[in-house]
């Protein structure tokens, strides 16, 4: 486990967001998301654990002049890890991905992850053919981190190492079909939603 | 019907276009093999080769929220690999066309591929997928026009299932 502050870590990197669209994996990334930064313009997901990097990746492609941010953890990003390669192959210069790495399932009860001891994530999206890759464990290194994950010409990976969430979980709507409607309101326009 | 005309991928293409369809996902099948090909020569749809067919359903539902329509290829067994990312679009009743070619029917070679091509329409069904099963060329592609309609006009999941006699069946030289 690392000592990040995970809610702190995401605030500063959407502290001054502009119009970057943020897909947050199901779980704590959800929940975070709607803490530091609520706004019409995330995608919030509830299910489909390992889908959230393929949705960055869709949405992206279909909104190639916004930059979209997956914000996930390192359980939902291994169950997805094969969608690494296929956003090497796809090379989306708008699709950034973050992600949080407790090294354990808090959501279920804190089970030691995958990533605690053997995977390494950053090394796994290098391998998968991302080049732009950096792992995080210090609030010095944070400061680099909105840059590279908002400005820096995409695909790009970063793994924060963060601590078990010390903060209550704030969750946003459960509508599901009132978080697209919301979305797409926001992103393609009334007449479109 | 020419050497070069399977009966279907080039009207298929063509109801793709007329749909605004601008982006395939896919784990690719022999029976997809020239539908994907017309779909890569056109520079206006993007082809995207997965690593799993189940991560087609998650482009899928961010190409929607973006405005983009996508169509996801798969075959039969590929079907079994996406089921609860199924609940995505269900949850967001957003739309989730898919195009399944069929193994483990009529004519396959390989009984490993049975329980998993007979399992297709129920597990399907069970998360809300509409299955519209084409016995012949012709009626994939009207079923494909419906599918589409259902998928983009009623943010449905639809699947034409494409019966494996439509597309030849994999004998293992038997």
């Amino acid at each position: 486990m690392g000592e990040l502050h995970r809610r702190d870590v995401l605030g500063r990197v959407l502290e001054d967001r502009g119009g970057a669209l943020v897909v947050p994996g199901l779980g704590t990334a959800n929940y975070d998301l709607f803490s530091v930064s609520p706004s019409d313009d995330n995608a919030y997901m509830w299910n489909a654990m390992g889908l959230t990097v393929p949705t960055g990746l869709g949405l992206a492609i279909a909104q190639p002049d916004r930059r979209v941010l997956v914000v996930t953890g390192d359980g939902e990003m291994m169950m997805g890890i094969g969608s690494l390669s296929v956003v090497a192959a796809q090379a989306p210069e708008n699709l950034s991905i973050l992600v949080m790495d407790n090294e354990m399932f808090e959501e279920t009860g804190a089970q030691t992850g995958l990533s605690a001891k053997h995977a390494d994530i950053e090394k796994i999206a290098v391998g998968s053919g991302i080049e732009k890759t950096m792992t995080v464990r210090s609030d010095n290194e944070v400061a680099r981190l909105s840059a590279f994950l908002l400005k820096e010409r995409g695909p790009v990976l970063a793994v924060a190492k963060v601590a078990a969430s010390r903060d209550d979980p704030i969750y946003p709507t459960m509508d599901g079909p009132g978080i697209v409607r919301t979305f797409r309101t926001s992103v393609l326009g009334a007449h479109e939603a | 019907m020419s050497q070069d005309d399977d009966g279907w991928s080039n009207e298929v293409f063509a109801q793709i276009r007329e749909a605004g369809i601008s982006l395939i996902t896919t784990v690719p099948d022999a029976g997809l093999t020239r539908l994907l090909r017309i779909c890569g020569s056109d520079p206006a749809i993007r082809v995207m080769t997965l690593s799993t067919e189940e991560e087609g359903v998650g482009v899928g539902y961010g190409a929607w929220l973006g405005g983009t329509r996508s169509l996801l290829c798969l075959q039969s067994s590929g079907t079994g690999n996406i089921i609860n990312g199924l609940a995505l679009p269900a949850f967001a009743e957003s739309p989730c066309l898919m195009l399944v070619t069929m193994r483990g029917q009529e004519g396959e070679g390989n009984p490993a591929q049975f329980p998993m091509g007979r399992a297709v329409r129920p597990v399907f069904e069970a998360m809300g997928v509409t299955c519209l099963e084409a016995m012949t060329a012709e009626e994939v592609v009207s079923h494909f026009r419906k599918a589409c309609e259902m998928a983009f006009a009623e943010g449905k999941m639809v699947a034409v299932l494409i019966a494996q006699k439509v597309v030849g069946a994999k004998t293992f030289g038997k």
